[in-house]
Order: C-alpha cells, then structure tokens, then sequence
C-alpha cells in the first residue's frame, strides 16, 4: 500500500473519531448552558462530575473546551490527510494536549471525586483512540510502498 | 476545486457543530423554559411562601406537593404553563409522604436553593429529574449536583441542606397542610377551594383554572 494512502487512511479515521468526539462535547456543552442534567441512567456519577467545579475552568464549561480540541484535530487531521505537512505537527501537538487533559479529568474523576461520568469516559476513550493512532503513525508514515 | 476541498469541509464542520448546538440549544431552553421570578415571599405573619405571580393576582393556586409523587411531577409544567397563561399567583408548599424515601430530602434540597434565590429553579429540575433520582441509592449525592448545575454555592447549600430552618420550614408547610386537610398529594387550592382529586389532571385542571379566572373577573 502507498504511503499517501496509509496517511491518508490514518488521518481519515483520526478526522472521523475527532467528528464523533466534536458531536459529543457539543451535546455536553449545550447541556451545561441550558441548565439541564446529563442522564446517566439513573446513576449519580454524572451529575456529580458534570456539576462540579472540576467541570468549568474560569467560566468555560470543559466540554466547551473539549469541542474546540476536536474540532482543532478534525481539522488538522483533515489538512493532514490533504497532505499539508504542517498540519501534521498541529494535529499531533493538539492530541498530546488532550491526552493530557483526559489524563488529569480520569485523575480528577477517581481520586477527587470518586465519581466516573460516562461521558467522559466515552470522550477518553476517543482521545486514547487518536493517541493510539498518533503513536502508530510513525510506523505507517515510514512504511516502504 | 482539490486544493480548496479540506477548507469547505472543515467550515462545513464547523458550521454545522455551532448551527447544530445552537438548534439544541434553542430547542432545550425552549422544552424547559425557567420561571423568571424566583423569591421566597414573608407574609405579614411571618410564614415563608415561594409564589410565583403577582400578590393581587384574581386567581391564587396553591398546590400541596412531594416532589417524588409522580402525579405531582406530571402536573408541574402544566402549572408553570397556566401561571404564565392566567398570569396565576402560585404557591408551592412542601407536602414530602412518608411513603417516598426521598421526599423529605428532596424538600431540603428545594428550600436549601430558595435561601439561595433558587427555589423555582430547583423544582423545576426535581421535578424533571424525578424519574432518576427518585431511584437512586445516592439522592442525597444527585441533590448536590443539581445544586451545582443550578450555580448554586454548594458549601452552603449542603449547610443549610442539614440546618433546622430549613427543616421547620417543611414541617411549617406540612403542619399548614394537616390543619386544612390535606392528606395526599397534589391537593390544589384554587383561591382557597379545594380541588377535587379527580379533577387534577393536565387536562382537566386548566377548564378549572379558566372557570376560576372567568369568576374572579365576570366582566372579562
């Protein structure tokens, strides 16, 4: 296989999981301005994270945040996938920053506040996917066609 | 046209997240809209009262309530709905049956928010939330989040969750309640005139509120 189409391939499914975390955190972002309570089928877990003074840094819901972030990978997974190279770069420095903060927001939610929303569980495990792919990027990059 | 492609498709994104949230968020604020007044009112004897409407409204409806009671639930944006059509004066008394594990708390929890100017706010979501918390081992731990989903100060809601105002105020509400016969929930007063059990229902309460309303102001 060509190595534009591994990369090509590679940044396709990088901008489709980025797609589904922008659906998600926009969902929870639009949740937390109308005031409304994130469903967790009836567990508490939820609620407690996502009414938490964890869940907002100066104002800004994190979910808000979260949708910036995904919505800055899907694009630059995208230029990537149209072969602008600096757009590679972005997209890998923005996946390091969420693996990051998806780090501190488990840390948060297990020793803080003993509480684990499904959300956010579901949101790290797209972030885990697209580091995941970051990291078997190198490998598919160098590939000989 | 190859070279522009990942520009429209990423604006396509974006316009569609935002246009989306923004539809959503529309649609929400819409489906569950807040009551704009929200004060605990001290009557001339001193007793507390969360009413929603003005004071020398023609119609006064006061509603008994627990807020795990699932008629109860049913009936509350109905209520909110009429006061706005009828420019109603609410009142809402805390009525919690020992039947429902929760109830109690829940009426903790509501008047906690009132000392923070969020009574209404916080009926409306227990109200709303009913059918989750109303199961839930941990309500006490929901209660909270409401509380910080509603912006409240959450050190001091949990204070006054617990304080013995808050208490005497639902045992205020509840002994009120006892003295003019309440003994279920909802029971509604319209202008002091008990409604009949069997005529509380979204369907049937607004003809009585209109009827109400119309013998409050014939010439209307």
């Amino acid at each position: 296989m060509g190595r534009s189409r591994i990369q090509t391939i590679f940044y396709s499914a990088a901008a489709l999981i980025s797609l589904v975390g922008l659906a998600e955190a926009t969902y929870l972002t639009v949740v937390f301005l109308s005031g409304e309570t994130a469903v967790c089928g009836g567990s508490p877990d939820c609620f407690q994270v996502l009414g938490s003074s964890y869940a907002k840094i100066g104002g800004i819901p994190v979910s808000g945040l979260g949708a910036l972030a995904y919505f800055s990978a899907f694009a630059f997974a995208t230029f990537a996938g149209f072969g602008y190279g600096h757009a590679r770069r972005f997209f890998a420095w923005t996946v390091i920053a969420m693996f990051g903060m998806t780090l501190w927001l488990l840390f948060v939610q297990a020793f803080r506040l003993h509480a684990f929303c499904r959300y956010c569980l579901f949101s790290a495990a797209l972030v885990f996917l697209l580091t995941g792919l970051l990291v078997a990027r190198p490998v598919a990059e160098t590939e000989k066609s | 046209m190859k070279r522009y492609l990942p520009f429209i498709i990423v604006a396509l994104v974006g316009l569609l997240a935002v246009g989306g949230g923004a539809f959503l968020y529309r649609a929400k604020r819409s489906a569950n809209p807040t009551p704009k007044i929200s004060k605990t009112e001290t009557l001339p004897s001193g007793e507390s009262i969360h009413a929603l409407g003005p004071a020398d409204a023609a119609v006064t409806l006061e509603e008994f309530g627990d807020f795990q009671c699932p008629p109860c639930g049913v009936l509350s944006e109905p209520i909110n709905q009429l006061q706005k059509q009828y420019n109603l004066r609410v009142i809402y008394r805390n009525f919690p049956l020992a039947i429902h594990a929760h109830a109690k708390e829940a009426a903790f929890a509501a008047e906690a928010a009132a000392r923070q100017g969020r009574f209404w706010q916080m009926h409306d979501l227990l109200y709303r939330e009913q059918a989750v918390w109303s199961k839930s081992t941990d309500a006490r731990a929901l209660f909270n989040a409401y509380a910080g989903m509603l912006q409240l100060d959450l050190g001091r809601f949990k204070e006054d969750m617990d304080s013995s105002d808050v208490q005497q105020q639902v045992e205020n509400d509840q002994q009120r309640g006892a003295e003019i016969g309440v003994k279920t929930t909802p029971t509604i007063f319209l202008n002091n005139k008990v409604v009949p059990s069997k005529q509380i229902s979204p369907d049937e309460l607004p003809g009585m509120v209109e009827a109400a309303v119309k013998k409050a102001k014939p010439s209307s």
